[in-house]
């Protein structure tokens, strides 16, 4: 066991990777929510947002087109959801599920053909000067495109959920939606958007894995991180830049683990692996005493009765 | 136009309606899936449906159906008690896996042993362990109000590492020659969880999971317990008029389904499948889901949802053997089963309604 091995400016460059793709999918989760609507199926989106975008880059050899593509396939699946939700008016736990496991069966169906092969890279956004400082340049600097874009889109939402009269209406149908309607705003079309929008989001985290951080295709490859992603927003009580923490302490566990088992800690890998779970458990015991967060309408189904 | 309109009284003929409604709807848009990946679509129902039941080696697969369905049955019953009161627990296979471990484990400690107590003991040990993994989430839950569904579910990836722990580890096979995997539960007669009519499928944990459907059934229709479960989830603000305990009832749910959940793991680990191995679990814990809604989360529903989607897995299997159907295929198949199920149960609480268009 040799843990001086461990390069902390290294550590720390790759927990903002590790923590890229669950960060893409709970903000998207979290608008999600903050619309009143829970969608199980970020597992499934992420999958599929991983195997579209990986067939897309193969096929074109453009990673930046498999990004868009990858966004599209998860807002597309996203929509089976909120049809069944918002227009079939079926029971949202169920229908998650339901997402998740055709998204499963699904994206293992398209990768078929597409086991083990290597897409071309992601480039790394060297930014002259900045990724020259010595410790920070390497932790902060010396990312691809997708890393910031992460960061700036929670931002985005932060703002946006705010200072925006998009972000009012949005937390006024997610707080009540019987008041929302009476007020002329039209619950479910602002639903699907938000619904679109997390699947979007869930499928460029998922991208994110088959493309750059593992890169390559393998079913089932997302493991988990979709439902880290649902616990990310519990954790986070619903606030952006909390999720924005929360990625970042489970990437930090992540990364952790993977060094401890390359290091050769005496600790068998398996009970290595399950420590990011096992840490999530114990985040949401620890979070779930203050529900006074949640929006009130989550989860509520929404028929506009006459 | 059409309207919805809720209906004053769930319909009582769509409800037994919906499911066939759904299987059909799923036949055909499954025909239309495998006609674009360029297979014959009604060769590919045939063989999925009717050849495993009919066709020429239906003596061969006809038992497999029990095989298949037993497990699928005895969880989706546990879990149709949460689903019933708003409970929900998602990780049956994270159950299922240590059921099996913990069953396994107390069988090869005897080895070579031979004694008739030793199944007795594995069964036990296997509801033990199964309820046990299913405590987590529930004690979370009534002690710190936290969410089942995330626990449960995390708890399956944890279980799926104990597994790979277990069969590198400490239930390897000593005379393995180093494989991963335990000692053949089949070459162990005390341990084995054998046919208890030879050829017809019919194993301890068929007979359990019959057995499971009955009690369910008394349970929800003549005990107290089970019209607290009824009530919880279908009038929440009732329920808790009426003294309905929330803790005892999340415990009882989550435990009932964990145990039953266990003993599937038990009765598959010690018998059709034989050994604890890293992929020893094949995703019976998140099929039984759909076997669960499908069934309309009644045990007499269950008991044909199951067998239906055991013949979906058997019908899988041979058209990938004889048609080269992806076995993904059949995956999205059972999903797609499920999203039409919640589709077309709208029918069941709602009416469609012909509006003229007129001022108001």
């Amino acid at each position: 066991m040799d843990l001086s091995a461990i390069n902390p400016a290294l550590l720390l460059a790759s927990l903002l990777v590790a923590a890229t793709p669950i960060l893409l999918a709970g903000i998207g989760e979290l608008v999600v929510e903050r619309a009143g609507v829970l969608n199980l199926g970020v597992e499934g989106m992420m999958i599929t947002g991983a195997i579209c975008g990986f067939m897309m880059t193969i096929i074109t050899g453009s990673p930046a087109l498999g990004f868009v593509f990858a966004a599209l396939g998860g807002a597309a699946l996203s929509l089976l959801f909120a049809i069944l939700t918002q227009y079939a008016l079926a029971n949202q736990v169920a229908s998650g599920l339901a997402l998740t496991l055709f998204g499963l069966g699904l994206s293992s169906m398209l990768g078929q053909e597409y086991v083990g092969l290597k897409p071309p890279s992601t480039p790394k956004l060297d930014i002259p000067l900045l990724s020259d400082i010595p410790f920070l340049g390497t932790v902060l600097f010396n990312h691809d495109i997708i890393v910031y874009i992460g960061i700036a889109l929670v931002a985005a939402v932060w703002a946006t959920l705010k200072y925006t009269r998009v972000g009012l209406i949005l937390r006024a149908v997610g707080e009540n939606h019987d008041a929302a309607h009476a007020l002329g705003y039209k619950v479910v079309r602002i639903r699907v958007l938000a619904i679109m929008f997390g699947g979007a989001c869930a499928g460029l985290g998922g991208a994110y894995f088959s493309l750059i951080r593992v890169p390559q295709w393998t079913e089932g490859m997302t493991a988990g991180a979709g439902w880290i992603a649902l616990a990310l927003v519990v954790f986070a009580s619903w606030k952006p830049w909390r999720v924005l923490l929360g990625a970042w302490l489970f990437g930090g566990v992540t990364v952790l683990q993977l060094n401890f088992q390359a290091a050769g800690v005496a600790i068998p890998v398996e009970y290595l692996s399950m420590s990011p779970y096992i840490i999530t458990i114990v985040v949401l015991v620890i979070m779930s005493a203050d529900k006074s967060r949640a929006p009130a309408s989550l989860g509520r189904i929404f028929h506009a009765s006459s | 136009m059409f309207k919805l309109e809720k209906r004053p009284q769930p319909s009582k003929l769509f409800a037994y309606l919906t499911p066939l409604l759904a299987i059909l709807a799923t036949m055909f848009a499954g025909g239309l899936l495998f006609m674009v990946l360029g297979y014959n679509p009604l060769e590919a129902i045939r063989t999925i449906f009717w050849d495993p039941l009919f066709g020429e080696f239906a003596f061969y697969y006809r038992p497999q159906l029990l095989v298949k369905g037993g497990p699928l049955i005895l969880i989706a019953i546990g879990l149709s008690l949460g689903f019933r009161a708003g409970i929900w627990n998602i990780g049956a296979e994270g159950q299922y896996i240590v059921g099996a471990i913990c069953g396994a484990a107390v069988g090869l400690a005897f080895y070579p042993m031979e004694a008739w107590f030793i199944f007795p003991l594995m069964v036990i040990a296997g509801a033990f362990g199964g309820w046990a993994w299913a405590m987590i989430p529930a004690l979370l839950k009534v002690r710190f109000q936290t969410n089942e569904i995330l626990v449960s579910l995390m708890l399956v990836y944890v279980a799926e590492q104990l597994l790979a722990s277990m069969s590198l580890g400490l239930l390897k096979n000593p005379d393995g020659h180093g494989f991963p995997g335990s000692r053949n539960l089949k070459d162990y007669p005390s341990a084995f969880n054998d046919e208890i009519i030879t050829g017809s499928g019919m194993h301890w944990g068929v007979l359990t999971a019959f057995i499971a459907v009955i009690f369910a059934y008394i349970l929800l229709n003549r005990h107290m317990l089970g019209f607290s479960i009824r009530l919880t989830g279908e009038a929440p603000r009732a329920a808790k008029f009426s003294s309905v305990n929330p803790t005892r009832l999340v415990l009882f749910c989550l435990g009932m389904s964990g145990l039953l959940a266990g003993l599937a793991g038990l009765f598959e680990v010690s018998g059709p499948s034989g050994q604890i191995s890293i992929d020893f679990n094949t995703g019976y814990g998140f099929t039984a889901i759909i076997v669960a809604f499908l069934g309309r989360l009644h045990p007499v529903g269950i008991l044909f949802a199951g067998l239906l989607m055991a013949l979906t897995y058997i019908g899988g299997e041979m058209a990938q053997g004889t048609l080269g159907l992806p076995a993904a295929a059949i995956q999205l198949f059972q999903g797609m089963l499920l999203f039409f199920l919640l589709a077309v149960d709208l029918l069941t609480n709602y009416r469609l309604k012909r509006v003229r268009k007129e001022a108001v």
